[in-house]
């Protein structure tokens, strides 16, 4: 005859070192665990207050430029190494992971317009208001060596910009006209006009590392194509256009910051209507870069902030200013996508956390495993309009409050004229145009 | 307009092309008699001159008297003398000299096309050649829109997305870089070394080499997998069996016994085939055992169990079925074997068959009467008088017909002729029906009806017709049911019959019967041809004109609450015979179409009894406070005293009117809480199309209080990961799984890269053709 008992030993249920997970036996039954939803609202409205509350995403300011920081690189082998080039012609090489400058070339006279690192991480190039293209050993000159460029062009035309090629020693740059060097040769293997104006700047494609977009001052941006050497296409739009981004992750996805405080991501191929339009700034848009997931992007305004803006949504979803914090000219994302750099016209570069409130370090597996349960809490219940609210709120520099109240205000009046003309006319004689129509002004071909 | 302008440049262009290989000729051929006779050519000029001197047609003369930067390129001047070049001065040299011939035709082609069009300006030309690299481009970049689609859709991203080959070097690298240092690691090594134990680089003993080559890996694979193949099966058949055994039921054990006896006969059959000799040890083995039990007593209810049950038997049903058992079995084991002849079971068998084909017809008609045959079932429901009376000719024909299907022996042309015989009964019946109508009906014109019987017996002849070659005594009995006579008339098809059916609306005139139309019309459609037998049992207006007319007046008298759901009806019911009357039978048959698709939705009256139940719902709700069994006596069935119950029962107070009481068209509802609509999400989120979906994805709890481990974790995967301290590199094509473009981007350009190519003509011309 068998007889059956309860039996507990211990053996099975005390942990013997912190390591030791023990199976815990639950009941999952849902009538023993009622309010579900009460409760894990609750749970996602004090997620997202925490998520404000731990919201402290500055992190560090490199200080030691003797002039605003006009351009910013970022390592292409090497997470902890930063090039910044100022207005006064001076290069810095930082070191993120020490926050120390670890290298300082007096490069060009006056402002270096631009600087790139070489895809293997080897040297970097400059160019600067003397006329002149330079490379750089990325390592610094033994002892006794004079600090010298590995190469020196001299140009005609002063260069407003510089993007090397992602894969081969091919480098363009942009001035009068979009010019590619191979990087032995003194002279352009290929210049490409359209029109006759500044260029102020030129980026590859990272992805179809054949293509390049640029962008001028009489308000277009305009497509090339190295292979076959012609320029591709060109969108005028409202005001000028500062400087494109590709999407690291789509190739034929860029976004394009404005002087109309907006940024345009557009798709390439289809360019008389913009895939979305990023409003949030309050004034010139200076430089933009996107995450290297691809998800997100950062733009560098005039109004002395930088936001962050998910690459489908219009509004933005984070801000950062410090007090001290002037026009920011550059920002750049880190390759790892967790940090996000900017340079200000006040000589800093300051460094922050792309996510405000993460935590930074190792997690173990459980904070692990709480982030994420609290990250999903917070996407379910984030259309509640308490969470929704705590969500959002952000505490902004009078400044940019008040010109966004007025922004609003304007915005509001435009909307209204547009409405009563529309009231006014004979029906189909005022065309409606869409806030992405807007701002485009034409497609050449 | 452009294209094809673009389009002729182009063709100038090529023209010009030709035009450029061809004076290179001309050239070669001039020069050869250039040289010599310089002083023939004065000559023949001043010949020229003066002969034109007379003449009206005064030629300019083509002077060159001194080196100039004008000089044509073709050598051939037409500058001063003021007229064109003519295509045929150059063609007339080359006509006397045959080895030309090929030039002559490229002239020729070149005079078929009268004028050469000027090429693009240079605009022109670039904006083309940035369409054609903008179009080549968008193809390229239209690879990468799956992918894109892909990752913007995925459920998680991992960052980097390529995926990093952990760098494990071999051991004997990691060997040949290191040395013992230490006192221990080299005594280690000695030992090492003694052992015969292989430091560097093959890392193997000979015996593990000597195993290596014994079998290949392949070979030892399968080999284990055979074998674990074999360890999973036996260890199943194990617990199988210890399962088995382990089962108490005797039931159970009872059938496999069977079961084993039954198979341990059928072995013996066969055996008794292949092997007559063990099948003899076989059967003496049986009549051992039969011996044995004659022997013995077992099973003859003498021993102690069985009289202990001999006295329960009385009383006991079990007690008395184990006994009987016993005895069966004592009958069984001790019954001689007995070799059953063939002949018997076969006559025995065909007996068998004969005996339950008799019953089977019987249970036939049985079955059809109240069975699952829907034709039956439609009369038997439709209509039990009309069932009463068309009984006897419908299912006669029905129970044949089964007959004829079961019994495989007749052929397959009387089964047909069964079927038409059926089709005829059917028809006469409904034909029947009719006329009695048409007798109820004096509005029916004559025309119809003597059409509709002039029909009825050309159906008749050609089914006779039919049948007549068939079988003759079927034929006799089908003419004698068919009473009508024959009459030689024109045959119409026989599809003609339901146009004729649904011609009937036309005749009719009260409300109701239209209503009823309205059903049969409907049915037929439904259901072409089972119908036919449905249409039997329909009512006919005068057969129960006085049900629906009840019903009729009772909507009438409808109190005025309900004035909404009574309007619909009777307008329609007005409006339908002026419509009727005016409509062919397609107009008609639409009408019913959109019925049948509105049929469903009567949204006045589910409006109002969305209504009342608002109503209901909204009322305050007396409260019962009796507490069973609380003062007297409680239990199953017992219910508290009505007085107790009056007693405890708070009456709710009447609530203030309803704000929609006065408003017959409006359900105002006023359960909104304004406190708690603070918290609630007033606008449906985007990517949800209904709130259902959005509420159920709210109640679908995520947290580890409601879900397993696993489930936990696969509903908190967070959608983008990356690895802290790696670099995350742009995507490529590798990675994706396409072929990188192989060729590099330099290389292109360093090409003269400003020409347009035959391929881009192509492409140009192709959309200028478009």
């Amino acid at each position: 005859m068998k007889v059956k008992m309860l039996s507990r030993n211990p053996d099975n249920y005390v942990r013997e070192t912190k390591l030791d997970l023990q199976r815990v036996p639950r009941n999952y039954d849902p009538t023993l665990h009622p309010f579900e939803v009460p409760r894990e609202y609750v749970r996602a409205l004090n997620a997202t207050k925490l998520e404000r509350v731990f919201a402290k995403p500055f992190l560090a300011s490199l200080d030691g430029h003797r002039d605003g920081v006009n351009c910013l690189a970022k390592h292409p082998k090497n997470l902890a190494t930063v090039l910044s080039g100022a207005c006064d012609g001076e290069v810095r090489i930082w070191n993120l992971t020490q926050r120390n400058c670890i290298r300082t070339i007096q490069a060009h006279e006056g402002f270096v317009r631009g600087i790139c690192t070489r895809f293997c991480g080897t040297s970097f190039f400059t160019v600067g208001d003397d006329k002149t293209v330079k490379q750089w050993k990325m390592d610094g000159p033994g002892y006794g060596e004079e600090e010298e460029p590995l190469h020196t062009i001299l140009g005609k035309t002063v260069y407003t910009g510089i993007d090397h090629h992602w894969k081969e020693a091919v480098f363009a740059t942009c001035g009068q006209q979009v010019d590619i060097w191979d990087e032995q040769r003194t002279n352009p293997i290929c210049s490409m006009t359209w029109g006759f104006d500044s260029i102020s700047s030129v980026k590859f494609n990272p992805v179809e590392t054949f293509l390049l977009g640029s962008c001028a001052s009489d308000r277009n941006i305009v497509l090339y194509d190295m292979r076959q050497a012609t320029p591709l296409k060109k969108v005028i739009l409202d005001m000028r256009t500062n400087t494109i981004c590709w999407n690291p992750m789509e190739a034929f996805i860029f976004t394009a910051a404005n002087e109309d405080y907006n940024l345009y991501t557009f798709d390439m191929r289809a360019l008389d209507t913009p895939v979305m339009v990023h409003m949030d700034h309050v004034s010139a848009v200076l430089d933009v870069d996107y995450s290297p997931t691809g998800k997100e992007f950062v733009s560098a305004s005039f109004d002395k902030s930088i936001r962050i803006f998910p690459v489908d949504k219009s509004r933005s979803r984070e801000v950062y200013h410090t007090k001290r914090m002037q026009h920011v000219i550059c920002v750049k994302w880190t390759s790892d996508s967790k940090y996000i750099m900017c340079g200000s016209d006040e000589m800093n570069i300051r460094l922050w956390k792309a996510n405000a409130s993460e935590k930074l370090g190792v997690l173990t597996s459980r904070e692990k495993a709480a982030k994420d349960y609290n990250q999903k809490l917070k996407e379910k219940f984030q259309h509640y309009p308490h969470i929704k609210r705590i969500a959002r709120h952000r505490h902004l520099p009078k400044s940019i409050y008040s010109q966004i109240q007025e922004q609003r205000i304007m915005k509001e009046a435009r909307r209204r004229k547009e409405v009563n003309r529309i009231k006014h006319s004979k029906p189909g004689s005022v065309p409606i145009v869409s806030e992405k129509k807007k701002h485009i002004v034409a497609v050449v071909k | 307009m452009t294209a094809n302008r673009l389009a002729e440049s182009l063709l100038a262009l090529s023209q010009q092309d030709e035009l450029v290989d061809l004076p290179k000729d001309c050239l070669l051929s001039g020069s050869e008699d250039e040289g010599d006779n310089d002083g023939e050519r004065e000559h023949q000029k001043l010949l020229e001159a003066i002969s034109s001197l007379d003449g009206k047609n005064r030629r300019k003369l083509a002077e060159r008297s001194e080196a100039s930067l004008k000089v044509s390129e073709f050598n051939v001047s037409s500058e001063g003398s003021g007229e064109k070049l003519v295509l045929a001065d150059l063609l007339e040299p080359v006509k006397t000299s045959s080895s030309l011939a090929t030039v002559k035709k490229q002239l020729n082609r070149v005079k078929s096309k009268k004028t050469v069009e000027l090429p693009l300006n240079k605009e022109e030309i670039e904006r083309i050649h940035r369409e054609v690299a903008f179009n080549k481009t968008a193809q390229v970049l239209s690879k990468w829109d799956p992918v894109v689609l892909k990752n913007r859709q995925a459920e998680q991203l991992v960052f980097p997305l390529e995926k990093e080959e952990p760098a494990i070097a071999p051991i004997e690298h990691v060997l040949s870089g290191w040395k013992a240092r230490t006192p221990l690691e080299q005594e280690i090594f000695n030992l090492l070394h003694k052992n015969k134990q292989p430091v560097a680089d093959p890392l193997l003993t000979p015996v593990e080499k000597a195993s290596l080559q014994a079998m290949s890996l392949e070979e030892a694979k399968m080999r284990r997998a055979e074998l674990q193949r074999a360890r999973a099966l036996q260890s199943y058949y194990e617990a199988k069996a210890r399962r088995e055994k382990k089962i108490k039921s005797k039931k159970y054990h009872k059938v496999v016994k069977k079961g084993k006896a039954k198979k341990a006969l059928k072995e013996f059959e066969q055996l008794q085939k292949v092997n007559p000799a063990a099948a003899l040890e076989e059967l003496e083995k049986i009549e051992k055992a039969r011996m044995m039990e004659r022997m013995s007593l077992k099973h003859q209810n003498s021993g102690k169990w069985a009289k202990s049950k001999a006295i329960m038997a009385k009383y006991d049903l079990e007690a008395r079925q184990a006994m009987q058992e016993q005895l069966a079995k004592n009958k069984e084991l001790t019954q001689k074997l007995q070799v059953a002849s063939e002949s018997e079971e076969e006559e025995g068998g065909t007996e068998e068959v004969e005996e339950l084909l008799v019953p089977d017809v019987v249970n036939e008609v049985q079955m059809n009467a109240d069975g699952p045959n829907p034709w039956m079932l439609r009369s038997c429901t439709s209509d039990t008088k009309e069932a009463a009376t068309q009984e006897d000719p419908e299912q006669l024909p029905e129970p044949e017909a089964h007959e004829v299907s079961e019994s495989e022996g007749e052929e397959r042309p009387v089964a047909e002729e069964e079927i038409l015989l059926r089709e005829f009964e059917e028809r006469r019946s409904l034909r029947k029906r009719s006329e009695l109508s048409q007798d109820a009906e004096p509005a029916r014109s004559q025309e119809t009806k003597d059409s509709s019987s002039q029909e009825v017996l050309s159906e008749l002849r050609v089914l006779a017709q039919k049948l007549k070659e068939n079988d003759q005594s079927r034929k006799q009995k089908a003419s004698s049911k068919g009473t009508i006579p024959q009459v030689q008339r024109e045959e119409p098809a026989p599809e003609e019959e339901e146009p004729l059916l649904l011609q009937r609306p036309e005749r009719v005139q009260t409300l109701e019967e239209l209503e009823e139309l309205g059903k049969e019309c409907f049915q037929n459609k439904e259901l072409p041809r089972p119908v036919l037998e449905g249409q039997q049992s329909e009512r006919t207006p005068n057969n129960r004109p006085d049900a629906p007319k009840e019903k009729k007046k009772k909507e009438q008298m409808i109190d005025l609450q309900n004035l909404l759901t009574t309007q619909s009806p009777s307008v329609k019911s007005l409006a339908v015979p002026t419509i009727e009357e005016l409509e062919d039978e397609e107009e008609r048959n639409q009408r019913q179409m959109i019925k049948e698709a509105f049929a469903g939705d009567d949204v006045i009256r589910d409006f109002l009894k969305e209504k009342r139940e608002a109503v209901e719902a909204s009322k305050p709700k007396d409260v019962d406070l009796t507490l069973p069994g609380w003062g007297e006596w409680g239990g199953v069935g017992l219910k508290p005293s009505a007085k107790k119950r009056r007693r405890f029962l708070i009456k709710a107070p009447e609530g203030p009117p309803r704000k929609d009481k006065n408003l017959t068209n409006v359900i105002i509802n006023e359960k909104r809480n304004i406190h708690t609509a603070a918290h609630q999400v007033r606008v449906l989120p985007y990517p949800f199309t209904h709130h259902w979906q959005f509420e159920r994805t709210i109640q679908t709890p995520i947290g580890s209080t409601w879900n397993t481990q696993r489930a936990f974790q696969k509903l908190t995967t967070p959608k983008v990961v990356t690895k802290p301290g790696h670099i995350i590199n742009p995507i490529k094509a590798e990675d994706v799984g396409y072929r990188s473009s192989s060729r590099s981007d330099l290389s292109v350009i360093q090409r003269n890269p400003k020409r347009i190519t035959t391929r881009h003509k192509k492409q140009l011309k192709k959309s200028s053709v478009d």
